[in-house]
């Protein structure tokens, strides 16, 4: 007879039913690579039919297994081959129609997101790729679920500075595009230095042309349990205790995204792939990453002290995660998206959390300048040269890093905007006024760092 | 099968009948008590109880939602998990 510890029953049904423990997404990795033809409505079709195919079980698989664990399982997503790549080739390149159709699909078989209407430019552009670019904002405009990612930078290959500023107006203009939604188009794309290929996170996630067929890949959250893990302890309790804590709850995190991760494969019918580590906000108060800094001490996000504890906090949760699975992957480390975390949302209500500080904080944590929006009337420019540095911060450290900034179409420093959902809500935030269009109008490239000579 | 073991969680305000209620269920159901504990937290009564379904001809699905009817009518809060969840997330 197969016995049970009280106290750890307790604890997991703590962890899920009061600390907002949960499976943030089941992302279903497909390659798309089979689906290229010379007629984009045959590509198209072939698209269509893949995805229904692989996807028609995705969320009811996922429904019955939350039901059997009694874990909340909260977004089922698609992430398929670049669609630059898909879509190449063909005659006519109307991206747009194969964004529509990935809607289409994506809806069909009832996802929350699908990813993948993204392209590789760090070192230039394809013309299918210019193309393919240029499509972005209309796609996202004429599309309810569909992400979008460019990565643009990478630690070998330097900055595409042109593909920067281009990126810079794709912003802009998926506003403009739905600014009767407060630029919400924005919110669904993001631009990467070193993107990884199999990140089940959104906008982000696409399915790498290094990838198999198919993978099902997991992404865990959990701040809420970190959080409420470090509040047990007591105030005068050394750092490095604290990182063993935050150690062992991870362990526990990832553990549990693996069983589940694992048990949707085999149902599936697919291999497992990876399992995300990033520690992932929701907007739902005490599911938050600021509330972890402030357990650990500092009276709020934005505090000097902020990059120190996120850096002990990422650190500190990638080493338990390898510990609790040998198939970690995706991005893992903590996310800092400022809409979709009660504790960042008030920090910049307050404004003592700056964009500033933020992009500090990206050099010690994935993934970058996230949800963060800013005035409608924000130059390109100066969103090229906030790409700029962020890609710098990834490409030097040779790390992942991202912006997915919001440029919210009639509104001013000050102004609040709702997005809905995991997506949250914020302030709008100060930009920097001064003048960066001269650097930013260079084009060019910023060549690779030396990768020796390390200090 | 470690697929076939249950951890059903009871908790609420105690009274009389709460084991005899759920244990009733479980007979009906077919379902196998392997194990109970007991504890008082916080002023609430929580009752854990290790169970083996494979003997039953009901579904995973089924067996839950009798379980939580039964717990309503108590006026208890019941959660049924698969017990892997818990061995996962506390053992190296």
């Amino acid at each position: 007879m197969a016995g049970f510890n009280e106290k750890n029953i307790i604890e997991t049904i703590q962890m899920i039913k009061v600390h907002h423990l949960d499976i943030r997404t089941t992302t279903l990795a497909l390659s798309l690579r089979d689906c290229i033809s010379e007629d984009i409505k045959a590509t198209g079709d072939k698209i269509y039919n893949k995805i229904i195919k692989y996807a028609k079980n995705l969320k009811k698989y996922a429904d019955d297994l939350e039901n059997e664990f009694s874990i909340p399982i909260i977004n089922k997503r698609i992430a398929v081959t670049p669609i630059s790549l898909i879509g190449e080739s063909a005659k006519n390149p109307d991206y747009v129609y194969l964004a529509q159709i990935l809607d289409e699909a994506a809806n069909e078989v009832g996802v929350d997101f699908i990813g993948g209407y993204s392209a590789l430019v760090e070192k230039g552009c394809t013309k299918g790729d210019e193309i393919f670019l240029e499509s972005i904002p209309e796609a996202l405009c004429k599309t309810s679920k569909l992400c979008s990612s460019v990565n643009l930078a990478t630690s070998k290959a330097g900055i595409n500075m042109k593909g920067v500023l281009k990126v810079a107006n794709i912003i802009k203009k998926a506003a403009e595009l739905t600014k009767n939604d407060d630029g919400l188009g924005a919110a669904k794309f993001v631009c990467f230095c070193n993107s990884v290929s199999d990140n089940p996170f959104m906008a982000g996630a696409y399915c790498g042309i290094n990838e198999p067929e198919c993978a099902l890949n997991i992404g865990v959250s959990g701040p809420g349990v970190v959080r409420w893990a470090i509040e047990n302890m007591p105030k005068d309790a050394p750092l490095g205790d604290v990182a063993n804590l935050i150690k062992k709850t991870a362990f526990k995190i990832t553990t549990t995204g693996e069983l589940i991760g694992r048990e949707l494969a085999q149902r599936l019918d697919i291999p497992f792939g990876v399992i995300d580590l990033s520690l992932a906000p929701t907007p739902a108060k005490g599911d938050s990453v600021a509330g972890i800094f402030q357990a650990m001490g500092l009276e709020q996000a934005g505090a000097h002290g902020t990059t120190a504890a996120l850096a002990m906090l990422n650190d500190a949760v990638k080493k338990g995660g390898i510990m609790a699975s040998s198939y970690v992957g995706g991005l893992s480390g903590a996310f800092i998206p400022v809409s979709e975390d009660a504790g960042m949302i008030e920090a910049a209500r307050q404004g003592v959390l700056t964009i500033d500080k933020l992009e500090a904080m990206t050099s010690v944590c994935s993934v970058g300048l996230d949800m963060i929006a800013i005035p409608g009337d924000t130059p390109a420019t100066t969103i090229a040269g906030m790409i700029a540095d962020e890609m710098a911060i990834g490409m030097i450290n040779k790390k992942t890093t991202a912006v997915r900034v919001i440029p919210v179409p009639g509104k001013k420093e000050g102004d609040w905007v709702k997005f809905g959902g995991l997506l949250g809500e914020a302030p709008i935030m100060p930009v920097s006024k001064l003048d960066s269009s001269i650097f930013v109008n260079r084009g060019g490239k910023i060549p690779a760092p030396i990768h020796s000579l390390n200090n | 099968m470690s697929k076939d073991k249950i951890l059903i969680t009871i908790s609420g305000l105690d009274k009389v009948g709460i084991v005899a209620g759920i244990s009733h269920t479980l007979a009906q159901l077919g379902v196998n008590i392997e194990d109970i504990k007991q504890t008082i937290m916080q002023d609430h009564f929580i009752m854990m109880m290790l169970c083996d379904i494979s003997c039953s001809k009901n579904s995973f699905k089924t067996i839950k939602e009798e379980l939580v009817k039964s717990g309503e009518n108590l006026g208890m809060e019941v959660w049924v998990q698969r017990k892997e969840i818990f061995d996962k997330m506390h053992t190296i």
